[in-house]
């Protein structure tokens, strides 16, 4: 076993460690970004659109060359990057178990960011086992990382934002989209994706759901059914489709596991994807020393996870001394303006709330505790 | 249900009261940007890419970017640049009888200039041909390419973009 020393250690090598191990090293700071895959930048370089958000955010840029700049300003700042590198467990110390090049390691860090990011949810039904059935992450991750079709005529359940983005680059990639399938009375993400979809011919059928889905060996057949106003089938309704793919963006949840690890305080809030960490305005949550960031802290998008990834590494940088609180506060107003830009609108509302709450809880944690010490 | 909540599509009353659509005399005066954003998310790079300072989004990047049709030339750099893709240049001053509609276009393969291709509308379908009058795609329209079609004048507010192409005889990336 070999020990590891370091300022600050980031998992995950995403939007928001990616952002974090930035200013932390940009501060000064010995950083470590640990990352389970071999190639860093998360979701990133899978984005092959351009992004919405403020020209602040680079918006117009496609997602890929932003993690391509974050990544050059990573390296530039002098934090050392393990690909390929798994972080299997957390002590309450915060020290981490990782494996690294096939040797297993301790890695001791003055302050530890998580942003491990999120998982797909899966959904269960009738032959949603048979090959084809798939997360529509997968699918992106195939055609935009591996360059690989996962099939030629899909149907997409799901219309939040994943769901429409990732129909139209599996049909930039040669696919066709036979439907787009959601149980809500409504389309969840953006109109605009939606309007680029509908363009390109795809039917949407809002309040129906997948009934079944056959197939001998994979998938051939989807059954899909309308639903009422509480989600239950209207018999009779049903419509049935030839394909040989079905893609399933229903979400996503925080892949909380090591924090939980660490002894983290959490808080269910549904529009964040489940179970989240509690933390304050500088990232930090009930574990001293222990900092989140992006997707970890509640399923939201790249521009957000990229700066909770700032607000980490300038909070942490300034937990040891190396950023003044005048250097750091002025930082931090900053992004947290930005943050606040991108939790505003029609549909940034909903995690604006979401978020307050959040701190609102981790505030009166802080508070009981006090009172009880 | 109508509306672009509902259905992906603007519906005619969206349209009516979007910031962005220019009148019915300033299209037939020559090219203009038709910014079809209905709904208010944080996006502002039309505001920003535009030289002469045609489209306005203002502080709050929520809002609904407007269109100030008198300044707007048709240069097109709008088009390639909004990421909801929901800009198009019309002209309604081509001829008596026919105007073009210049929209994004990222499927591959393109149109060749001359191409008589099948135009749709908003919903997919249909509605006419067009011929293909330019297709521009330098490198700062990052990868966007813009496509200028003729088409019969009536269908200048009905079609949004065309059919995707076979991708027979489609070159493979290196």
């Amino acid at each position: 076993m070999k020990i590891k020393q370091t300022d600050i250690a980031v998992v995950g090598a995403g939007s928001a460690g990616l952002s974090a191990a930035y200013q932390a090293a940009a501060a000064g700071a010995r950083v470590l970004v640990l990352d389970e895959n071999r190639l860093p930048g998360g979701q990133l370089f899978k984005q092959i659109h351009k992004f919405f958000g403020s020209r602040a955010h680079q918006a117009g840029t496609r997602g890929y060359m932003i993690g391509r700049q974050l990544l050059e300003r990573v390296e530039r700042s002098g934090a050392e990057v393990w690909l390929d590198t798994l972080v299997y467990g957390m002590e309450k110390n915060c020290h981490l178990g990782v494996i690294h090049n096939g040797e297993h390691w301790v890695v001791q860090a003055k302050k530890v960011i998580v942003a491990t990011g999120a998982k797909e949810n899966y959904l269960a039904f009738p032959g949603s086992t048979l090959p084809g059935v798939m997360g529509a992450g997968a699918a992106q991750t195939m055609i935009n990382v591996n360059r690989v079709l996962p099939g030629q005529r899909i149907l997409m359940l799901g219309s939040g934002n994943v769901g429409l983005i990732v129909s139209y680059q599996l049909m930039q990639a040669g696919a066709d989209v036979v439907a787009l399938v959601d149980a809500a009375p409504n389309i969840g993400g953006y109109g605009v994706h939606a309007g680029k979809i509908r363009r390109a011919g795809v039917p949407f059928y809002i309040s129906h759901t997948i009934k079944r889905v056959t197939g001998r060996d994979q998938v051939e057949q989807v059954e899909i059914v309308q639903v009422d106003g509480k989600f239950q089938p209207i018999p009779g309704t049903e419509k049935t489709f030839d394909v040989d793919t079905v893609c399933l963006a229903v979400g996503l949840n925080p892949m909380t596991e090591l924090i939980w690890m660490a002894g983290c305080e959490f808080c269910f809030i549904p529009a964040f994807g489940g179970h989240v960490p509690l933390h304050d305005g500088n990232m930090e949550t009930s574990v001293p020393g222990l900092y989140v960031a992006g997707d970890v802290t509640g399923v939201e998008e790249a521009s957000s996870a990229m700066e909770e990834g700032n607000l980490a590494g300038v909070a942490a940088a300034e937990s040891l001394g190396l950023l003044s609180p005048a250097e750091a506060g002025a930082k931090k107003a900053e992004i947290r303006g930005r943050l606040d830009i991108l939790r505003s609108g029609l549909f940034g509302e909903k995690r604006r709330t979401a978020k307050q709450s959040q701190l609102e809880s981790m505030a009166d944690y802080r508070q009981k505790k006090g009172g009880a010490e | 249900m109508d509306g672009v909540r509902y259905t992906g599509v603007p519906s005619a009353e969206e349209l009516r009261n979007c910031p962005g659509i220019p009148s019915e005399g300033r299209k037939k005066k020559g090219r203009v940007a038709c910014v079809e954003c209905v709904q208010e998310i944080p996006c502002n790079p039309c505001e920003g890419i535009c030289p002469f300072h045609a489209i306005t989004v203002g502080e709050q990047i929520t809002a609904l970017p407007r269109l100030h049709e008198e300044v707007c030339t048709g240069c097109g750099l709008c088009v390639a640049n909004c990421p909801g893709l929901a800009i198009t240049i019309v002209d309604k001053s081509l001829s008596e009888t026919e105007g073009s509609v210049d929209f994004p276009f990222e499927y591959l393969p393109l149109p060749q200039r001359g191409d008589v291709v099948e135009a749709v509308n908003r919903e997919g379908q249909v509605v006419c041909r067009g011929t293909v009058l330019s297709v521009k795609k330098p490198a700062s329209y990052s990868g966007t390419a813009v496509v200028s079609l003729r088409v019969p004048l009536e269908y200048v507010d009905e079609v949004r973009s065309m059919k995707r192409l076979p991708r027979t005889g489609l070159k493979q990336e290196g």
